[in-house]
């Protein structure tokens, strides 16, 4: 096993760790550090494939902006401790089975077809694909997506503002 | 030795990495000292002065009370998130520390080629952005796992500040990223190369003067710094976020706050200081021969300090280091070491100079109130930086299109 793919089955392990942990932690904060630490762990993945742009990215917005928020609203509302309630019967009779069978299903894809790409090939495939021919697909092939993209997020942005300001 | 031959990147890597921590702990230490002594002649005071000659030992000092301090941790607080709070603070400046170049070209260790810095890869400064901007988090964590109104009023505070100024801080360094076309330090650098009219260096801070102010700014309240240290108003808060820390917990932020003074003022040195390069033009030689000379004045000026003006053993031990400075300065004039010892030497100036700044302000300038600081931040900073973005943007494109 080369470094490349156990480093890869650490960082994936992690992931799915702190997935499982933010799902099962009681307390909010500890829900939001674990999405943080998939968050980072996501990042290292991108890493691995030769994505240096996207893997910092994905911590710069995600971890960086995206969580702090979170982690700031929760301190700001003082949320406390979840209560545990008697498991809604919708879970129990549609979410249990619906899980098994996805499970089931990703199983028997994972053992049928996907072949493990030699990771040294996968790695200089994504080489020649750098931040300079991403930002031009970004800023020619795909620019107008992109901005209408931004104007969504700026009339969001905007709502917010509106919705938050008090009236005077 | 077969281990070292086996695996050179690892090993040469663990060595640049022990060397580096063990320099930046001591800076830290020193620092403090370089802070306490700077202020303290700025209000007419000495500052420390009992602990060892010049109170050179005080930094040791604070170390050891600081280990044998009771640590002591608050009822009720979320043990967890305490404790990992101060780690990640800390580890995370330090690790900022990997990406920066301290000087041009390579050095041999252990017969390999390596550049100087530990991590020198070409998206360096998107990188130090995603370590700096997941610093927030320790404040954060710190405040809200203390389990008391002082520190989450605190982390609250300091957390709002950070993700207010990160947007100026980003937006005030994209300039100098559209001039160097590139992430990279060392192109960056490189790209700040030559002379306009023979004499002035084409540093960065001369066209980007206004990027320069807003990165400085956005920095120091970025790093919780007077005058927009909140944080840790002590006629409000007590302590801020850190109220509830004690012993070593506490130093490690103490340490975590003086690691990112260094990392940011390393970064206004490379991206606006032109990093390593020399101000004095390429034809004068004899500005090799100025490390050497300042080691050597240096020593000459610790050598009389000790002899005439310390006592005990101080005496003894001051001479000798003095001794041992002029040795250096001297070795700095060997064919060999004299080019390694250029480009760090510059860099390490600039940085030095950018840290006395650093101090200088904290010394002149009163707290801003919590309010001042989100209306300069957002309503002065952001659009003062995204103004300068954009002018730096066309006449990018009308230079060369």
């Amino acid at each position: 096993m080369t470094l490349p793919v156990l480093l890869f089955f650490i960082f994936a392990g992690v992931a799915v760790g702190g997935a499982l942990a933010l799902i099962l932690a009681r307390e909010p904060i500890h829900s939001a550090l674990a999405l943080v630490l998939v968050m980072v762990s996501l990042a290292v993945i991108y890493l691995l494939l030769g994505a240096a742009f996207i893997a910092a990215v994905q911590i710069i917005v995600y971890a960086g902006a995206i969580m702090v928020l979170f982690v700031f609203v929760i301190m700001l509302l003082n949320a406390g401790e979840e209560q545990r309630t008697q498991r809604s019967r919708m879970a129990r009779w549609i979410g249990v089975p619906l899980a098994v069978f996805l499970t089931a299903d990703l199983a028997w894809w994972v053992a049928r077809g996907v072949k493990v790409v030699p990771a040294a090939a996968a790695v200089s495939a994504t080489e020649a694909f750098s931040t300079r021919d991403f930002s031009l697909y970004l800023f020619r092939a795909y620019l107008f997506p992109f901005e209408i993209t931004s104007i969504l997020i700026l009339i969001a942005l905007l709502g917010a503002v509106v919705l938050a300001r008090r009236d005077s | 030795m077969e281990f070292v031959s086996q695996h050179p990147i690892l090993v040469v890597s663990v060595v640049k990495i022990v060397v580096l921590l063990f320099v930046t702990l001591t800076t830290l230490a020193y620092l403090t000292w370089f802070e306490r002594k700077v202020i303290a002649h700025i209000q007419s005071r000495l500052g420390p002065f009992y602990t060892g000659p010049h109170g050179l030992l005080q930094p040791l000092a604070d170390g050891l009370k600081f280990m044998f301090k009771e640590d002591l941790t608050r009822p009720g607080s979320d043990r967890f998130v305490y404790i990992l709070a101060p780690i990640l603070s800390f580890s995370l400046a330090i690790t900022a520390l990997a990406l920066i170049p301290f000087g041009p070209g390579t050095i041999r260790i252990f017969g390999q080629e390596t550049s100087l810095a530990i991590a020198p890869v070409n998206l360096g400064l998107l990188f130090l952005f995603a370590v700096t901007s997941v610093e927030v988090y320790g404040v954060a964590l710190a405040g809200w796992s203390s389990n008391s109104k002082y520190s989450l009023l605190g982390g609250l505070r300091s957390s709002a500040q950070m993700i207010s100024y990160e947007v100026a801080l980003t937006l005030s360094v994209v300039g100098v990223l559209l001039m160097a076309g590139s992430f990279d330090f060392n192109s960056i650098i490189g790209s700040q190369s030559g002379r306009w009219l023979g004499f002035v260096p084409r540093w960065n801070v001369f066209p980007q003067i206004v990027g320069f102010l807003c990165y400085f700014t956005a920095a120091i309240a970025e790093t919780n710094r007077a005058p927009f240290d909140l944080a840790e108003a002590e006629s409000e808060l007590v302590a801020g976020f850190h109220t509830e820390y004690s012993s070593f917990k506490f130093a490690m932020f103490f340490m975590a706050e003086y690691a990112s003074m260094i990392v940011v003022s390393c970064l206004a040195a490379i991206l606006f200081f032109g990093g390593w390069l020399s101000p004095l033009p390429h034809s004068w030689a004899w500005q090799l021969y100025i490390p050497s000379a300042i080691l050597v004045l240096g020593g000459l000026g610790v050598i009389v300090d000790g002899l005439w003006k310390l006592r005990g053993v101080a005496r003894l031990v001051f001479p000798v280091l003095g001794l041992v400075m002029i040795a250096a300065g001297a070795l700095c004039t060997r064919p060999g070491v004299i080019g390694v010892v250029q480009g760090p030497f510059w860099f390490l100036l600039k940085v030095f100079l950018a840290l006395f700044f650093y101090v200088w302000t904290r010394s002149t300038l009163p707290r801003f109130r919590y309010d001042q600081l989100m209306d300069f931040g957002w309503k002065l900073l952001l659009p003062v930086s995204l103004a300068n973005l954009v002018i730096t943007a066309v006449v990018v494109l009308v230079v060369h299109p």
